[in-house]
């Protein structure tokens, strides 16, 4: 059906997405992840390992932003004292 | 600096404490934003997530509402909160704290803040299901949004299919990313990289508080 296909078209916008503006995408997301970036493979990383690796290094901080998130609930629910330091970490600052 | 409105109402202690707070921080910010932007040319974001000033400028927000956090749990709905619930309110808390540091400027950042008005309505107004998104949320109806989605799945199969691989891990990278399940590719790698540097800020921030605490939990501060 011509209707979908020219939908399909339209989807990929007014500004033509082209394939060179995806790669310096994706070489600058190679760039933030610790593993690609301190290997030093100057050859290309495919685009798909760069994704994956992006995909578990996000699952990874999720991972860990829960943990401190549960740590620092007990710190915060058992003493008076974090409390205080709260209170003066906030005014150190 | 208005008060951003989605904290609960605020204590004179907090607001004291909050200009106390912004007065020391911005003498020190202006001394380092000199240094900041020097080196913010090119890569902006990697500037901002990364500079000093904007971990502390986080650190504080996340103090503050985590003191709120403190606050409304003991305050309780729940009487003895299991640790999760209280782990989530505190990453709630941390999220949107991280949220507002972007300052609006990114899809992601302003879906976490939209996030938490929509449970706030759906909360509020339970026998009443789907009236209510469609306030907020950008879909209309509810039947014809279903009837639109329908098509757009087809749609999207159909690019699937011409590039499989690399579409299919970015719709997968698109799902992790707060507010970017239905964006195109280059707007999903975008956001993407802003919110990596996000996370990691916030990771460090999350671990120095964490030492703090626990430091001065266990025994006598060292000054």
């Amino acid at each position: 059906m011509s209707g979908r296909r020219s939908r399909s078209r339209q989807s990929s916008g007014t500004t033509r997405i082209s394939e060179d503006q995806i790669n310096d995408l994706v070489i600058k997301l190679q760039q933030l992840l610790p593993e690609l970036r301190d290997s030093h493979r100057s050859d290309k990383v495919s685009a798909a390992r760069v994704l994956q690796d992006t995909c578990n290094y996000i699952r990874n901080l999720h991972r860990e932003v829960d943990d401190l998130s549960e740590r620092l609930s007990e710190l915060l629910a058992n003493s008076d004292t974090a409390q205080a330091a709260l209170l003066r970490s906030l005014l150190t600052q | 600096m208005a008060s951003p409105t989605y904290l609960n109402s605020t204590p004179t202690d907090l607001v004291r404490r909050k200009k106390r707070q912004s007065a020391s921080s911005s003498a020190a910010s202006s001394r380092r934003n000199n240094a900041a932007s020097a080196t913010a040319g090119d890569g902006e974001s990697h500037a901002r997530w990364r500079s000093e000033k904007q971990q502390r400028s986080y650190s504080a927000k996340l103090v503050q509402a985590l003191q709120q956090v403190r606050l409304s749990s003991s305050a309780a709905e729940t009487p003895s909160p299991t640790a999760k619930k209280r782990g989530k309110a505190v990453r709630e808390a941390a999220d949107r704290a991280l949220a507002v540091s972007a300052r609006g400027r990114t899809l992601w950042s302003r879906a976490i803040l939209a996030n938490r008005i929509k449970l706030k309505f759906r909360k509020q107004k339970r026998p009443r299901p789907a009236a209510i998104p469609a306030v907020i949320t950008t879909g209309s109806s509810s039947s014809s949004s279903r009837r639109w989605k329908k098509q757009r799945v087809t749609v999207v199969k159909l690019n699937k299919k011409s590039i499989p691989t690399v579409n299919r891990k970015v719709r997968v990278l698109g799902r992790l990313v707060p507010g970017c399940k239905k964006e195109s590719v280059p707007v999903i790698l975008e956001e993407a990289t802003d919110y990596i540097q996000a996370l990691e800020m916030q990771v460090r921030a999350m671990k120095s508080l964490a030492e703090l605490l626990s430091g001065s939990g266990s025994a006598p501060p060292p000054i």
